[in-house]
């Protein structure tokens, strides 16, 4: 008998599930639709910033699917576990089977004063969140016609957003809260070689700051610091992280804590309804990153196609990789240096803009930083994600000079 | 004026081929005077003229002619009685193999009578082999070790293209391309008269980019070395494909009017964007980058790809995806572009095409396709209802050997899967376990020495047939000296077997006949040879399939259209999965296995000439001199790697050519050092290609104890010929008193 698998959410959780799940299960045991409210087939979110320098078309970065039932524009608005149904916005009920939650994460949106639009419920015009792939159109057209921008958030997105702004000409400037950029991937160190790199594209950096509020009546005009400085400004972007979206659950008497609370085999506390991505919350984690996503997709695809049906997940090993232009950075792990257990190796060349550092503990690594020059990042990775001993003298994970020796 | 002296002047030299890789070079074997009793009568030299290698012969080719008179030969039949082989004469030993089929055809059914073909045959061997099978054992159960080498190219070529040629192009054409990627090749030391092409193309200024997890004497010279882990290539053509896309070398008209599938092909490389890919293959963004420089730079390019990527539980996506790296660029189906595979056996290319495939019938008909069938019924003299159905892979047919439902008695021709095949310890024990076993073979190979009968073979140079070189070019080989006394050609063989078994017609032992009769059966299929005559191959240095009869052959494929019904090539939609195997806790090495340069496949024609022995004289095991200080070993070691199948013993070579989580084992032993032993029989879903390329070990030094077992074993095969040569003397001893 055919069983039917309803997906709540289309995003890049989704579409990995979906299309592995078609991959292995046997040829019409599967029936798999993904209701997705945003108004696209899934896309690779992880592009977006170059879809933001027009590196790719919007309709060229869909991911496949493995032939599901996509409704798109189709928000889920509840659901019933006990009568295995959910209701979408238009007020149809859908039965399923098994049901799966890849509702994914929204973006947080910061206490900054006069921010949402005086009209309506959204965002004040001139503001932009950079979640979705409407996000970045929406970015993309008032762009062309900004003459400064400014990033509200340093992390690995707001980095992301403001390359990609200076590579379409503007006048950047990011402000973020921490002491340097990136703070929860990288060191003091790396985050002043990465904001060398930003000013070099024309993007400027003021960290330890706080955006408080919008100037502009119907556009922006400025950003006020906390400090009382103003920066002029008519186009904003925030990138301040994101939630899960979790009210669904939540409203359905599911278990949520940060997230949708599952176990190591997905499941969430209802029968038969799984949970996997930004939304979910595995061992007191939420990630928030496509890696782990796909992971987890991976694994209850397995469970549910019944190609691994003992599959189970046991975490993930978080890998932060940025490439933004010229920018390249992968990080790792555990990388302050406080410890006094750990052993630490770095290479900095100002001239090369390139900051390389390796954590390790005992014969273990337990953290690194790439910033630069990625040459050794396979190989970095790989032992890393191995947990192998490291040889007495780990230079070859930072150099390639030698490496055949 | 005076005649010359016929009688005393030395015969003519005989143009011919090498015994050995899908190169096929042009040698001349020219008669001599033996400088020794059983010395070879003929000596090779150059045959500049011919165009694939030009005169130049590598180290296996130039010492080829060792093997006519090897003492190693078998020149009697052998028969096992209580427990021993003994010599016997051909009537007798003709019998016994008829008698112990049709015995087993008659207590469990045909198909419980299997044949095992080579891709070093004849095409007149494989296609008489194929015939045989069908018609006097009237079997499903026939298939061949080219299973094991090039099916999976072979499926994703049909499924671009609508056709399975090796190369669309000649070789010279690789000399003049601007860039060449070559996927998982050594040709450096597996063909090494083809790297005069890379030299050449690459001193006219084309890039050559290598894609191995070994820095190989190929890889060296390379403008661009990606060393991926093994089992991710297909992850890396994806990230490839991914980065054509985002940098605008899609080539739209190409895609548009010439190709169909693209949107998913697209979607499933948006989804190996280059991050990502570089955390599954270890391979850097920045030479992914590079890669897809150099390739679209050039205005025009190739994707040649051998059995790293191929032998794969994924060689036939992997393929795919590198095709599609071609499709998407436009560089396929245009001058100087394409995607190729590197065929490895001599005949692996014509090997396929004429019905020693368990699902393929002459002329690369498919056995399920009632058209195909209706023509060689015709062709053979048979109602097509009696044409057995497809039969069971090879690896699938020797995993089966001796078990209920399984083939029980075996014919087997030109292979030595003791050595070549995966999960070798296993198939050994299932080769034991047959009621009969009859081996058709050169020397007492491993596998021969589990025979109940061997009936001995010619070999090539004593015989005439034609071979089809990774070019698809039909080239013919020539009698040079006459067989040993007491050895017959397979055909001879396939002749009178099949006289035994009710057969009296439809098996001549004469090679251009069976020749003859090859061009009707393929003519009209993909593979058509019915233009192509022996004349015509010797006037023309070689004829290129498809050649209708009539026509001219055909060098250069797809030109025009591809092969398919619309004549559109078809993109792959493939994703990356992992290895069947992926190191853990227990066993967290990748092994990769391979090839040396003096050494050919399962070495029964190597092992046994002394200056190719001496030259690579034993196993051994690769690894990265980090990987050996971890686990405290030094050079020459005696190391213990053991998979989840079992443990071979060779000895440490350093190398810092290799990846650290890799280690490497060439397979060309017998013994201990077996790197078969080791192997992962996953086999591809559409090709069934084993997985020999990766599987996870633990790499330890070996224990005391195995250490005596190594260097027993490995006196023995230092003395391996002797020891060959006195079972065989012991036999003849047996055969004179009986």
């Amino acid at each position: 008998m055919t069983r039917r698998i309803a997906v709540v959410g289309a995003g890049m959780a989704a579409a990995r599930f979906a299309q592995q799940t078609l991959a292995h299960a046997p040829v019409g045991e599967v029936q798999l639709t993904l209701f997705g409210h945003e108004p696209h087939a899934p896309y690779n979110r992880a592009l977006l910033a170059d879809v933001l320098t027009g590196r790719y078309r919007p309709e060229s970065i869909a991911l496949p699917t493995g032939g599901a039932d996509i409704r798109h524009g189709c928000e889920v608005v509840a659901l019933d576990p006990r009568a295995r149904t959910l209701r979408t916005a238009t007020g149809e009920s859908v039965s399923y089977d098994t049901l799966v939650l890849a509702t994914g994460a929204n973006p947080v949106l910061p206490p900054i004063r006069n921010l949402h639009s005086t009209v309506g419920t959204g965002l004040k015009e001139g503001v932009h969140a950079f979640r979705t792939l409407a996000d970045c159109v929406r970015l993309a057209e008032a762009a062309a016609n900004a003459t400064r921008a400014v990033v509200v958030g340093g992390g690995v997105l707001g980095v992301s957003a403001a390359r990609a702004l200076a590579a379409l000409g503007l006048p950047v400037e990011i402000v973020h809260q921490a002491p340097h950029l990136m703070e929860r991937h990288l060191d003091e160190e790396a985050g002043q070689t990465v904001r060398r790199a930003l000013l070099a594209m024309g993007a400027a950096v003021y960290t330890e700051n706080r955006a408080r509020a919008l100037h502009g009546a119907e556009g922006v005009t400025g950003l006020e610091l906390a400090g009382g400085h103003v920066l002029d400004t008519d186009l904003v972007v925030l990138a301040c992280g994101v939630r899960p979206r979790s009210a669904l659950a939540k409203a359905a008497g599911l278990t949520v804590r940060r997230g949708v609370v599952v176990d190591d085999t997905l499941a969430t506390s209802a029968p038969d309804v799984y949970a996997i991505g930004d939304c979910a919350e595995h061992r007191g984690t939420v990630h928030g990153l496509s890696g782990p996503a796909w992971e987890q997709a991976d694994v209850l695809a397995g469970r549910l196609s019944g190609a691994r049906p003992h599959a189970v997940h046991t975490g993930s090993r978080v890998l932060a990789r940025l490439s933004a232009g010229a920018i390249e950075i992968a990080a790792f792990g555990d990388v302050t240096d406080a410890d006094r257990d750990t052993d630490v190796l770095r290479l900095t060349d100002a001239t090369r803009g390139s900051y390389k550092k390796l954590v390790m503990r005992d014969d273990r690594l337990v953290g690194a930083i790439l910033v630069g020059d990625l040459a050794t990042v396979g190989d970095l990775t790989h032992a890393y994600e191995r947990e192998e001993p490291l040889p007495p003298d780990p230079l070859h994970l930072l150099t390639t000079q030698g490496a055949h020796q | 004026m005076t005649l010359p002296d016929m009688t005393s002047a030395p015969p003519p030299p005989v143009d011919t081929h090498c015994p050995y890789c899908s190169l096929q070079c042009g040698m001349r074997l020219r008669p001599v005077e033996p400088a020794r009793a059983g010395a070879p009568g003929v000596e090779i030299v150059e045959r500049p003229d011919f165009p694939v290698n030009r005169g130049a012969l590598c180290g296996k080719g130039h010492s080829a002619a060792e093997l006519l008179s090897s003492r190693h030969r078998l020149t009697a039949p052998l028969v096992r009685e209580g427990g021993t082989l003994r010599e016997t004469t051909w009537p007798r030993a003709l019998d016994r193999a008829a008698s112990v089929l049709e015995k087993t055809a008659t207590r469990y059914g045909r198909d419980a009578v299997g044949v095992f073909g080579g891709g070093g045959l004849t095409n007149e061997k494989a296609y008489l082999l194929g015939k045989f099978a069908r018609v006097a054992l009237r079997t499903a159960n026939i298939d061949y070790n080219g299973r094991f080498c090039m099916s999976s190219a072979a499926a994703a070529h049909r499924a671009a293209f609508g056709l399975d040629r090796g190369l669309p192009f000649p070789m010279e054409d690789v000399a003049r391309t601007g860039c060449v990627i070559l996927v998982g090749s050594n040709l450096a030391d597996t063909m090494p008269p083809a790297l005069r092409y890379l030299r050449e193309q690459q001193a006219a200024g084309g890039r050559l980019i290598v894609v191995d997890p070994r820095r190989t004497r190929t890889a060296e010279p390379a403008d661009l070395h990606l060393q991926p882990v093994p089992g991710t290539d297909l992850a890396l053509a994806l990230g490839l494909l991914h980065l054509v896309i985002a940098d605008g070398h899609v080539d739209e008209d190409f895609i548009a009017t010439r190709t169909t599938g693209f949107e998913r092909a697209r979607a499933s490389a948006m989804a190996h964007w280059p991050e990502r890919v570089e955390r599954i293959t270890g391979v850097p963004v920045a030479q992914q980058r590079k890669a897809v420089e150099l390739f679209t730079e050039a205005g025009t390019g190739m994707v040649l790809t051998a059995r790293g990527p191929e032998q794969q539980s994924k060689g036939v996506d992997t393929v795919g995806a590198w095709i599609n790296l071609c499709l998407a660029t436009g560089r396929a189906g245009r001058p100087l572009s394409g995607y190729g595979c590197l065929t490895g056996q001599g005949n692996g290319q014509g090997g396929r095409e004429h019905g020693q495939k368990a699902d393929q019938l002459p002329g690369y008909r498919s056995i399920t396709d009632p058209a195909a069938r209706a023509h060689v019924g015709e062709v053979w003299g048979i109602d097509p209802d009696d044409l057995p159905g497809p039969g069971r892979s090879a690896y699938e047919l020797l995993d089966t050997l001796g078990t209920d439902g399984g083939v029980r008695s075996l014919l087997l021709m030109g292979s030595n899967p003791v050595v070549s095949a995966p999960n070798a310890e296993h198939i050994t024990e299932r080769l034991r376990s047959l009621d009969s076993l009859v081996v058709c073979d050169v020397v007492l190979s491993e596998t021969a020495r589990l025979a109940d009968v061997v009936l001995p073979s010619a070999q090539w140079a004593e015989e005439d047939g034609t071979m089809t070189n990774l070019e698809g070019r039909v080239i013919l080989r020539h009698a040079a000296v006459a067989p040993p006394e007491g050895v017959r050609t397979d055909l001879y063989t396939l002749h009178e077997l099949a006289a035994r078994l009710g057969c009296e017609k439809g098996f001549p032992a004469d090679a251009e006949e069976v020749f003859e009769e090859l061009r009707q059966a393929s003519a009209g299929g993909d593979a058509d040879y019915s233009g192509i005559t022996y004349d015509r191959v010797r006037k023309q240095d070689g004829v290129f399939w498809p050649c209708p009869d009539g026509e001219e052959g055909t060098p250069r494929l797809f030109l025009d259209r591809f092969a398919t019904p619309d004549g559109r090539a078809r993109f792959a939609d493939v994703s990356h999965r992992p290895a069947a195997e992926v190191p853990d806790a227990d066993f967290p090495l990748h092994l990769t296995t391979g090839r040396v340069l003096a050494q050919y496949q399962s070495g029964a024609q190597t092992r046994r000439t002394p200056e190719l022995n001496r030259a690579a004289p034993g196993p051994f095991v690769e690894l990265h001199p980090r990987l050996a200080r971890r686990i405290g070993v030094g050079e020459g070691d005696l190391l213990a790697v053991t998979s989840r199948r079992g443990r071979a013993l060779a000895p440490a070579r350093l190398s810092g050519a290799i990846r650290p989580d890799t280690v490497f084992m060439p397979f060309h032993w017998a013994g201990p050092g077996r790197a078969n032993t080791l192997t992962n029989p996953a086999l591809d879903p559409v090709s069934r290609m084993p997985e020999f390329k990766v599987c996870a070990v633990r790499v330890e030094k070996a224990p005391a104890e195995a250490t005596e077992t190594a260097e027993a074993a490995e006196t023995a095969e230092a003395t391996g010929m002797v020891e060959v040569a006195e079972t065989v003397e012991t036999a003849k001893t047996a055969g004179e008193s009986s």
